[in-house]
């Protein structure tokens, strides 16, 4: 079993990744980033299951991580035809560009 | 593996194989050829709903996660009951409205299972994946047509947003998992009840991430932004659809998370989820006023809407809990009823959205205008209607629990709401000039939808012992 700091470790590194996801999806100015930003996010959790599952010496975390990769791959699926959908209308990959709806 | 395994999902599945079967039927169809692929979906829901009903009582559990107790069969059958007004509603106008009809429904019906499951979750991974399912298809079903701009744009708006908030909700997950060693809703509140006294920093922030997640879904301040766009920009039946069948389903996760596993910690979330409600209701109504596209008052009615529902979840008595799935009954038939009515004015040429398009409505088609006059009133709290039985439980189960403040704020915006329903009704009988433009015929399905819908607002709201005491009964079931 690993000693309590590397564990720590691990969390804080998955908590960075997720914040910067975070900002991301915020932040970036482009749709395929905003996605991208999006499965950070997801992926900063799968290091926490599988951190916690190292620690605490079972697996069901990591059978967690299998759901999450195939939720995102569905999730990016729809994601992405949304986005070329966008794209027929308008020709550009900024959302500045997409105001017919009041934000 | 046991039969009763199967048996516990028997409902979910026969909405899962109707939705393959209209998926083949889809495939198979030539071009130009008439098929009845609604009703296939009317078949797998009203066996759905039967078996529902036949597994009343059995309190079966199905592989240790899926539940079929009362709780999880009372969804079972509003979202199923949900499901059959929408395609009822849909037949004729989604073929007006040029939306490619085999994947509507398709999609529709697996959005359906994915709610389903929702509601009868034991475990917070197939929560998750019941959210996903559940979401996916919606953001889809929002953005189905694709020859509309705004479609686009709402989806994606939608889907950015609904996928940022389900990876705080799987965060929450995490951190869960961190601290208790399990995802199962049971053992998990025996854990964080036996360490409640001090709960550490990590139950805190996986609380607090789980309620993220839930209040994006159910469209609560500070987490309602994708509303107003998803609901204006997506195909009227869709946003019906998606305002009362997530609401519904993102409820029943709530309740069971919140009410059973993390019940421990209630005086942590209480005063975060007090503001949360308080907040939701001001925005949702004051906001609303604004609003001159029907389509997006009515979303931030539905925000408002929202809000109601939180109170019912803060006071969380045991009559405060059976109010809240007694106001999302009335919420679904109400305002299914509303959208219903707006899809059936709307034609390709002229959206019929805008509150100036209702003027003379009460001359031009008198049955119709009558209808959504009943259901604005339904939404607003007048009696007879349903929408007044239910406000009148939410509150007095928050005036039981000593939370007076909310239960006044609650009533103060109900008022100032009706002024922005009320509008329309004026607009409709008190405007002598007509909108310009042809009205469309209205398809016979959809008055045969609108005749249940109406039938429900009045039924529950002169007699809603019955329905009350059932939803008691199944609520006292998760605990």
């Amino acid at each position: 079993m690993l000693p309590d700091a590397t564990l720590n470790q691990y969390l804080i590194l998955s908590a960075v990744l997720f914040s910067i996801g975070t900002a991301g999806v915020f932040l970036r100015r482009n749709l395929i980033t905003i996605l991208l930003s999006v499965e950070v996010m997801l992926n900063a959790v799968n290091l926490t299951f599988v951190a916690v599952d190292r620690y605490l010496g079972s697996v069901e975390g990591q059978i967690i991580v299998f759901f999450v990769m195939t939720v995102a791959a569905a999730e990016a699926a729809v994601g992405l035809a949304i986005v070329i959908a966008l794209f027929r209308h308008k020709d550009t990959l900024n959302p500045d560009a997409f105001t017919s709806l009041k934000w | 593996m046991q039969r009763s395994d199967f048996s516990a999902i028997v409902p979910v599945l026969i909405v899962t194989l109707s939705a393959c079967a209209v998926m083949l039927a889809e495939a198979f169809r030539r071009k130009h050829e008439e098929m009845p692929l609604g009703w296939l979906g009317v078949i797998g829901l009203v066996g759905a709903t039967a078996s529902s009903i036949l597994l009343w009582n059995s309190h079966l559990v199905g592989f240790g996660v899926v539940a079929a107790d009362n709780f999880a069969l009372f969804f079972n059958v509003m979202i199923c009951a949900i499901g059959l007004l929408t395609i009822f509603l849909s037949m004729g106008t989604a073929e007006r409205d040029q939306l490619p009809v085999g994947e509507y429904y398709t999609i529709m019906l697996f959005a359906i299972v994915g709610m389903m499951l929702m509601g009868s979750s034991k475990d917070l991974l197939v929560i998750f994946l019941a959210l996903e399912i559940m979401s996916l298809g919606v953001y889809v079903l929002t953005g189905i047509k694709r020859t509309s701009e705004a479609g686009a744009e709402a989806a994606f708006k939608y889907f950015v947003l609904g996928a940022f908030s389900s990876a705080f909700f799987l965060y929450g997950i995490a951190f869960t998992y961190a601290t208790t060693g399990t995802t199962k809703l049971d053992e998990l509140g025996l854990k964080i009840a036996s360490t409640s006294a001090e709960p550490n920093l990590l139950v805190i922030l996986a609380m607090v991430f789980l309620l993220v997640g839930f209040a994006f879904k159910v469209a609560a301040v500070p987490f309602h932004m994708w509303t107003p766009d998803a609901y204006q920009g997506a195909p009227t039946l869709v946003t019906g659809f998606m305002s009362t069948g997530v609401k519904a389903a993102a409820f029943a996760a709530f309740v069971r998370v919140f009410l059973a596993a993390f019940e421990p910690l209630r005086m942590d979330w209480v005063p975060v989820l007090s503001a949360i409600a308080g907040l939701t209701m001001i925005l949702g109504t004051v906001v609303g006023v604004a609003q001159t596209s029907v389509k997006r008052m009515l979303a931030y009615s539905s925000i408002a809407h929202a809000g109601y529902l939180l109170v019912g979840l803060v006071a969380s008595n045991a009559a405060g809990k059976a109010a809240i799935l007694f106001y999302l009954v009335s919420y679904a038939i109400t305002n299914l009823g509303a959208f219903g009515i707006l899809a059936a004015l709307s034609s390709p040429d002229r959206p019929h959205d805008d509150i100036r398009d209702f003027a003379g409505l009460g001359q031009d088609r008198p049955w119709l205008a009558g209808l959504l006059t009943i259901f604005l009133l339904s939404l607003g709290g007048f009696p007879p209607t349903v929408g007044f039985v239910a406000k009148w439980y939410i509150f007095n189960a928050a005036v039981q629990e000593h939370m007076v403040a909310l239960a006044v704020l609650g009533v103060l915006t109900s008022v100032v709401s009706v002024f922005f329903y009320l509008r329309i009704v004026v607009m409709m009988y008190m405007v002598d000039e007509t909108a310009p433009g042809h009205r469309p015929v209205v398809p016979v399905m959809v008055f045969v939808g609108l005749l249940l819908a109406v039938a429900g607002v009045f039924y529950l709201g002169v007699l809603p012992g019955r329905l009350l005491s059932i939803a008691a009964s199944s609520v006292a079931s998760i605990f």
